[in-house]
């Protein structure tokens, strides 16, 4: 599926991703896409949180360094590199207490999230409408 | 589904059944939902029986260490071949629950892997002076889990 080369070529998706696929098979057909969802479910719960907790009077750096560790594994793990990224820069940040940085990341990693996520859907929105269609994925 | 289909993983000819001779129960342990589908999924293509825990103190209550489970592990065998755990975990890290295992006389000769995103190197080392069979960088693939199993098979004997 020529997309996802597209995708990594602009370094949305990297090489995990791929993985991700490799683990579907007939006996999960559907797991990449339980997975993704798992992610965006994750990830938005996360970003709320960490939007709360930036607007604490105190803040609490440990925790937000918690919640972007936990963004920066899942985003790893299903392949989302970009957002991985921002969430290394993020926890610098964290660990310098720098508020100002930390929101410019918060920030960051929203619009990266955002940006992945549409991939995500309109790729599988793309496959859903070849095997509707009659066709089918090929896998590499 | 767990088990069902031993002979097949999705192409690769060997499986843990084949090595094992029977399918190993493994506990996995990770705070993270995301990463704990994955390895659950990646062991059970290896023909594995898996139980996910989603900190330490459930991973022990699994195994039967918890705090008001004193003893009640005189004289059983463990019910699980091997524990996979993350080392970040809130709580109780995965270095916490390593030791653990090890000082319980059931337990102890139970392999435990250790799964971290960081490659720290002290961090590492303190992991398999503690007895960590193996250290594995994260995300994992399908392949780390080919080397676990040929890692662990020489181990047996």
């Amino acid at each position: 599926m020529d997309l996802v080369q597209l995708q990594r070529q602009f370094g949305f998706l990297d090489e995990q991703f791929t993985q991700l696929q490799e683990l579907q098979d007939e006996n999960n057909p559907d797991f990449v896409v339980e997975v993704v969802s798992l992610f965006f479910e994750d990830s938005e719960r996360l970003l709320n949180e960490l939007a709360r907790a930036l607007e604490q009077q105190n803040i609490d750096y440990k925790r937000i360094d918690a919640h972007v560790h936990q963004l920066k594994g899942s985003s790893s793990s299903i392949g989302a590199q970009r957002v991985q990224k921002v969430c290394v820069a993020f926890r610098n940040y964290c660990e310098e207490q720098n508020v100002e940085g930390c929101l410019k990341c918060l920030q960051q990693v929203r619009h990266e999230y955002s940006l992945v996520k549409t991939k995500l859907e309109s790729l599988f929105q793309l496959e859903q409408q070849i095997l509707t269609a009659g066709g089918s994925i090929p896998m590499e | 589904m767990d088990g069902d289909y031993g002979g097949s993983c999705g192409g690769c000819s060997e499986d843990m059944t084949v090595e094992f001779g029977y399918e190993p129960h493994v506990l996995a342990v990770d705070d993270n939902l995301i990463d704990r589908t994955l390895v659950e999924k990646l062991l059970k293509n290896s023909s594995c029986k898996v139980t996910t825990a989603e900190n330490g103190l459930r991973a022990l209550e699994f195994l039967g260490l918890g705090s008001d489970q004193r003893n009640s592990l005189e004289g059983t065998v463990s019910k699980v071949n091997l524990v996979i755990t993350d080392y970040c975990m809130p709580g109780m890290t995965g270095y916490e629950l390593l030791k653990k295992i090890k000082e319980s006389s059931v337990l102890k000769e139970v392999p435990v892997v250790i799964m971290s995103s960081e490659n720290i190197p002290t961090r590492i080392n303190q992991c398999l002076e503690e007895g960590a069979q193996m250290f594995m960088l994260k995300p994992l693939k399908q392949s780390d889990v080919k080397q676990l199993k040929r890692h662990l098979m020489k181990y047996r004997s």
